[in-house]
């Protein structure tokens, strides 16, 4: 079953720069998905428009059979509730500590301290970091800051989780253990849609490769296809 | 429930961060403090100014002179017609022996008067008019004049009128002067509250990204410009109250002469702190919400 469809979109800003054209794409439920391409192809305007922090000019973008592109600003909320979104620069508050920054995402909502309390220590189990729950993020390293913007991410239990490079500012010990967790998450049933540069991440993965080139798709590789040397 | 816990967890987290954000509150509170102080100090201006003014326009009184040796019922007939005439307040009719007695009781010079009979007096009996609006009071005059056996009117022509255009033009530059301050204060407080709000961008974007609604990311902020007026509102609150008491006491309640008196501290300066905490609420509440307004486009 698909979870997000897009069909025949075109983004094209207002100083004239066309980002994404005639882009079609089907991502099934459960899917892991990477999008890579070099730097200006597009990979990120159309992980934003997935977020609906931009809207396609033209086409449509379908995520659980809702067109993300019709609905309302005062409604876009409701969406973000359903996604969760991953960083290259954490995205941290560094007045909170681990668990408030965690926490944060429920406590907008109005539940209950117990309940909160439940929640984020079984999602910071998850990313391996219950024991640094009281620690400041720049009393962490890269990736446990990572791993804490991963458990906000995750804590509403979105069906679809979006990382837009989140390995980027890390080395490859480290990022590989950002990818197992990812891993993990995956098997849990959520879909992940993860925009990157690191190839060599990429084919050790084994998963869907989308490659971008100027605003297009010019590959789509089946799970295990991608070869670092054939890009 | 849900909404309590919404609300109760907004206020706190107003509070903590009007703390956290220490140095940018503090000139946000400031700024508040001291465009408060001198909304105060106008304020407190105006309302003597326009106090005094209400005193002696109530002062002013018109006296009706009339012809010697007029009967009883003509007097009467007299103050039927100043019934009639509207816009009058209240009248008071001094028969002129009671005047020459009054005048010899009040010093020994006038004792002299005792001499003159009531047929030979050069005091004449009287009708005191005092009117409802005094701008009206050089027209009642006229009229009052125009009574039979009146012989002459005086309000003080002339002193009058100039006093109600100098009082007006007070009034009206005293109010103009809060106004402007209220509006000014208004716009410099929004203006630092969008430094501290700018600098918390990045909490912004994340309420966002993590699904908190438009609203859901303005009420804390709301709260936090309430705490910010509350905050800065106490200095201007603290100096009115005290400030105005010393004020009144030192100088025993009239400034300069007995005749300039100031407005009585209470219930007046808890009035005006109400009003400031009222501008500080409002103005840090709107200033908050016109700042983060700017970062909540999608």
């Amino acid at each position: 079953m698909d979870l997000i469809r897009i069909k025949n979109v075109r983004k094209q800003y207002k100083n004239g720069l066309v980002a994404i054209q005639d882009l079609s794409l089907k991502i099934e439920k459960g899917d892991f998905v990477f999008i890579i391409g070099s730097t200006g192809c597009g990979k990120s305007t159309l992980i934003k428009m997935l977020y609906r922090e931009e809207k396609p000019t033209s086409g449509q973008i379908l995520i659980g059979g809702i067109d993300v592109g019709k609905i309302w600003n005062r409604k876009v909320y409701k969406l973000r509730r359903k996604i969760g979104v991953v960083f290259q620069d954490f995205k941290l508050l560094n007045r909170m500590n681990v668990y408030e920054n965690v926490a944060f995402a429920l406590e907008i909502f109005g539940l209950p301290k117990s309940e909160i309390y439940t929640k984020v220590l079984k999602v910071l189990d998850l990313v391996g970091l219950k024991n640094r729950a009281k620690n400041y993020p720049n009393e962490l390293s890269g990736g446990e800051q990572q791993r804490v913007a991963i458990a906000r991410a995750i804590i509403n239990e979105p069906k679809l989780l979006i990382c837009d490079e989140p390995t980027g500012n890390l080395d490859s010990d480290t990022s590989m253990e950002i990818m197992k967790v990812l891993e993990e998450i995956n098997k849990m049933g959520t879909t992940i849609i993860m925009v990157t540069h690191d190839k060599e991440i990429v084919e050790k993965m084994g998963k869907r490769v989308i490659l971008l080139d100027a605003g297009r798709i010019v590959k789509d590789y089946e799970k295990g296809t991608f070869k670092n040397e054939s890009v | 429930m849900k909404a309590f816990r919404i609300l109760s967890r907004n206020i706190r987290d107003a509070f903590k961060s009007v703390f956290r954000n220490f140095s940018l509150s503090l000139a946000s509170i400031s700024c508040i403090t001291i465009t408060l102080l001198v909304v105060s100090i106008a304020i407190i201006l105006t309302y003597n100014v326009n106090n005094f003014a209400g005193l002696v326009k109530s002062d002013v009184t018109i006296v009706a002179f009339l012809d010697q040796g007029i009967t009883d019922e003509n007097i009467d007939m007299v103050e039927q017609e100043i019934k009639k005439i509207d816009g009058i307040e209240s009248y008071t009719f001094n028969d002129k022996m009671d005047i020459m007695k009054q005048m010899m009781e009040s010093s020994d010079s006038f004792k002299i008067m005792s001499e003159y009979t009531e047929e030979d007096t050069p005091i004449q009996d009287t009708f005191l008019v005092k009117v409802v609006d005094i701008e009206e009071i050089g027209k009642i005059a006229k009229l009052i004049e125009k009574i039979r056996y009146v012989e002459s009117v005086q309000y003080g022509e002339g002193l009058v009128e100039k006093l109600i255009t100098v009082f007006d033009v007070v009034k009206n530059v005293s109010i103009g002067i809060v106004v402007a301050l209220i509006i000014v204060t208004a716009f410099l407080i929004s203006n630092t509250i969008k430094i501290t709000i700018f600098s918390r961008k990045r909490e912004i974007e994340i309420m966002r990204l993590v699904g908190a609604s438009n609203i859901n990311i303005k009420i804390p902020f709301i709260f936090e410009g309430l705490f910010l007026g509350v905050l800065g509102s106490i200095i201007p609150v603290a100096t009115t109250i005290y400030g105005y008491m010393a004020l009144y006491n030192h100088f025993d309640g009239q400034f300069l002469s007995p005749f300039i008196r100031l407005v009585k501290p209470e219930p007046f300066i808890y009035i005006i702190s109400l009003i400031l905490v009222a501008i500080g609420i409002i103005v840090g509440m709107f200033g908050s919400l016109k700042a983060v307004k700017k970062h909540l486009k999608i």
